[in-house]
């Protein structure tokens, strides 16, 4: 009797780890079904290399470029945002703030990194995108550059924790020998720790890349909803996500529309699988140097 | 000499700069969220039904929305996430399969929200047939909170000292018995505290709602879980983008993303507070 | 001859490639306290660990020999570990109390064994709490964190939630090595009231704390058990040399 509780617990244990395992294979199997169709009729370079995104028209055509164009300009956009002030804000409460500081600050970012995403929408939306077209004199700020800046706020937390983690495990011998000759503190943060935690740092990089790839309601809602290529961070875009979201609820369940839509998922996961996968190799290299 | 010190609080003051401009940005963000919300929060806001259209009245039916998709969604990962984390601490055999579960788990933590709106509207809404309802909904943002407690779980796990498992072990405990009267009971504030950032988590994602559980116009209350469901994240965004009259609309998404966002907020804080209370109350 | 309590049988133990106990013959007396001494690294905790099948959770772990309790075989096949485990006590180190009241620590052995009257349990965990000398220390809080006890007490409450269990065998892994003077003096005088009633087998690192309370040595080196014998033999004429610049202090 006893032996067999002992079973039982083991056995549910190991059925919701299965359990797991599905969900993630039935994930992709799910997107992988009713994407694939699309490339019987769709050349896969087509899909990907020209710009031409009428899926709408009496003969659709399915160039995501433009969309593709539009998720890296974004997401490089708020990476230029958020590498500098995540990793300088990572670097001054690392090795600057006093530890009364640091227990302050820390809960806050945190705190930032809890904003749902739709919020963040909203502020860019209805107050960012109006000051910025009246700044630039522009049609609309509904633009790459309005999505940038919200994007890169939004993953500040991100690149700021993982590169405080990395920076703090440096050890404290690598900051005392520097010091030792004579560096000023300056000096010992930007020659000796950052590049000692150079693989954290850029981790916390890779996996803030993935995040805003695949962000899609602040995209949807503040990028704008031009599906071209842009050609200036004034210009409003439509990226892979935003592009989903907005075109789904136009689709017929089965139909080239619909698989058109399922194939840029596949394209989205694939990026973010990309990015998380080097992000790990990245990551477990550090253990090694 | 002379320049390098000059260089180095130049430095100083840049990284502080650093902090200062994000630290700005969301005191700007947070104040004006608060100002503009707060202009239509009230307690009718809160709890009447949205009238005329959605140009009057209050969010009530997209609270009632939110509560239902989140106790859904986190009624199912929990007990789920907490024994994948056990069986990955305490029987996890063989390597390969680990290493399976542990390439699920990043996977999972690192797919974007819209894939799983995509994935539960594929199978929940059309294979399975649920229709959009809140049950497909729960469901999906249940997928999405799983890893998240996993990882959770499984690090409040690894904190409990081991020699209490030897303890327990040596005076002739079983593993089973072992892991749910010591271990589990000791890691309990921890993985409390995961369940609740998670929470707030779920009830902030509107993506994978957007098409499995969530409707703009409802007027009544849920009746069950198959029927569509109003919530707050849906209907921010739906109000700023399929709303007809703006001059009326926006201000409720105001209020309803403060709304949200003091969820969101006062959820995280008692979270970290609980854990800041139980790291000092920790005896070992 | 009477039956000893414990026994090995040219026990050999492997921890992956490691060698670790080679052919260990022992026999551990029934009611008399027996010490296990020798430098670091010996195996002498290793051995310890193998009458209660502690070792088991360390993986890797290959063992090939007998090892008898009583009559019986605990590594046969087949065999419930957690009865056996519940048999033979163990008082570890580092005090490790479970961050539970000083009640359901000693109450712990037998409440997993399964439903047991409240009025029961009590009487049996006072019966361990004297038997361990903490009863009067704790009796009137009882409900209070077994963390809120003093060290010496803490170990004296693992000692309590070890007898509670009934063992016919109670095990010491070096368990004053944590420990205050006083409190190991205690924990001493303890063991030799012990022995009455359960056979007690101690690893000690401290030469003297062995010829204190022990009745019998056993003298491990390099993984094996180069000498056993009555203490106050073994402690004045020793019969290996090895035994004999261990316990003078050339090498420890």
């Amino acid at each position: 009797m006893k032996a067999l509780k002992e079973r039982l617990f083991q056995f549910v244990t190991y059925l919701a780890s299965l359990f797991t395992i599905i969900c993630m294979l039935a994930i992709i199997y799910g997107i992988f079904r009713e994407g694939l169709p699309l490339f019987r009729v769709v050349n896969l370079k087509q899909f990907i290399f020209t710009n031409n995104w009428y899926p709408t028209h009496a003969e659709p055509a399915f160039g995501a470029l433009a969309l593709i164009a539009g998720s890296l300009a974004v997401t490089l956009g708020a990476l230029l945002i958020a590498v500098p002030l995540g990793l300088g804000s990572a670097i001054f409460i690392s090795e600057i703030a006093n530890s009364k500081l640091r227990e302050v600050i820390k809960p806050i970012i945190e705190l930032l990194a809890g904003i749902p995403s739709v919020v963040y929408g909203l502020f860019g939306m209805a107050f960012l995108a109006p000051l910025v077209r009246q700044w630039f004199n522009l049609d609309t700020g509904l633009n790459v550059f309005s999505a940038s800046i919200i994007l890169g706020v939004m993953i500040v937390p991100i690149i700021s924790s993982l590169s405080e983690d990395a920076l703090s495990s440096v050890p404290t011998n690598i900051r005392e020998a520097s010091m030792a000759l004579g560096a000023t503190r300056s000096e010992t943060i930007f020659k000796a720790v950052v590049p000692a935690a150079r693989n954290g740092i850029l981790c916390s990089v890779l996996l803030g890349f993935g995040r805003a790839v695949g962000e899609t309601m602040v995209v949807l809602m503040v990028a704008g909803g031009a599906a071209n290529i842009p050609t200036s961070i004034f210009d409003p875009t439509r990226p892979i996500t935003s592009t989903i979201a907005a075109e789904m609820g136009e689709t017929v369940v089965g139909d080239l529309h619909y698989q058109s839509l399922f194939a840029l998922a596949i394209l989205l996961f694939l990026i973010t699988l990309a990015t998380n996968l080097i992000a790990e190799l990245v990551f477990s290299n550090r253990r090694h140097s | 000499m002379r320049g390098r010190k000059l260089k180095n609080t130049f430095s100083t003051a840049i990284l502080g700069f650093a902090l200062l401009v994000t630290a700005l940005f969301l005191i700007t963000f947070l104040v004006h969220m608060f100002y503009k919300g707060s202009m239509v929060l009230n307690w009718e806001f809160l709890t009447s039904v949205p009238r005329n259209s959605m140009t009057e009245g209050g969010i009530w039916p997209a609270l009632v929305g939110t509560f239902l998709l989140t106790v859904l969604a986190v009624g199912c990962a929990l007990p789920l996430g907490i024994m994948t984390a056990i069986w990955l601490t305490h029987y996890g055999k063989p390597a390969w399969l680990i290493s399976i579960l542990r390439v699920a788990i990043n996977s999972l933590a690192g797919t974007p929200s819209i894939i799983f709106g995509l994935f539960g509207m594929a199978v929940f809404v059309n294979m399975i047939g649920m229709d959009v309802s809140a049950l497909a909904g729960g469901l999906t943002l249940a997928i999405l909170a799983l890893p998240v407690i996993i990882n959770n779980t499984e690090e409040a796990i690894r904190t409990v000292p081991h020699e209490f498992t030897e303890a327990s072990l040596a005076l002739g405990a079983t593993t089973r018995q072992t892991i749910t009267r010591v271990v589990l009971p000791t890691a309990l504030p921890n993985i409390l505290t995961g369940a609740i950032l998670s929470i707030g988590r779920v009830a902030g994602e509107t993506a994978p709602i957007m098409f499995t559980a969530a409707t703009f116009y409802s007027r009544k209350l849920p009746s069950s879980l198959t029927d569509e469901v109003m919530a707050l994240p849906y209907h921010i965004y739906a109000l700023m983008t399929e709303g007809t009259h703006p001059e009326k609309q926006v201000p409720i998404a105001y209020g309803t993303a403060l709304v949200l966002l003091l969820m969101v907020l006062l959820v995280s804080a008692t979270a970290i507070y609980l854990r800041y209370l139980f790291r000092r109350k920790k005896q070992w | 001859m009477v039956k000893p309590q414990l026994q090995t049988r040219k026990l050999n133990l492997w921890f992956g490639k490691n060698h670790v106990l080679h052919d260990v013959d022992l026999s551990v007396h029934s009611q008399k306290v027996t010490a296990m001494i020798g430098p670091s690294g010996c195996g002498k905790s290793t051995l310890l660990r193998c009458f209660n099948r502690m070792n088991d959770l360390i993986p890797e772990t290959r063992i090939t020999g007998d090892v008898l309790l009583g009559d019986e075989d605990i590594y046969k096949n087949g065999s419930d570990v957690s009865r056996i485990r519940a048999a033979v006590g163990m008082v570890f180190q580092k005090p490790n109390p479970f961050p539970k009241s000083i009640f359901n620590n000693v109450a712990y052995g037998l409440q997993i064994q399964g439903k047991i009257r409240r009025s029961e349990l009590e009487e049996r965990v006072e019966q361990s709490l004297k038997a361990a000398w903490l009863w009067e220390e704790v009796k009137d809080r009882l409900n209070q964190s077994a963390m809120s006890l003093s060290g010496g007490q803490q170990q004296r409450l693992c000692i309590a939630r070890a007898l509670a269990n009934r063992p016919k065998v109670l095990l010491l892994d070096e368990p004053t090595s944590a420990l205050d003077p006083q409190s190991t003096a205690k924990v001493e005088e303890l063991c030799m009231e012990l022995k009455k009633s359960v056979t007690i087998l101690i690893v000690t690192h401290n030469v003297a704390q062995a010829g204190r309370i022990s009745d019998y040595t056993a003298f491990m080196y390099l993984g094996d058990l180069v000498e056993f014998d009555k203490t106050d033999k073994m402690f004045t004429v020793p019969a290996d040399k090895r035994t004999e610049a261990y316990l003078t202090g050339v090498f420890g």
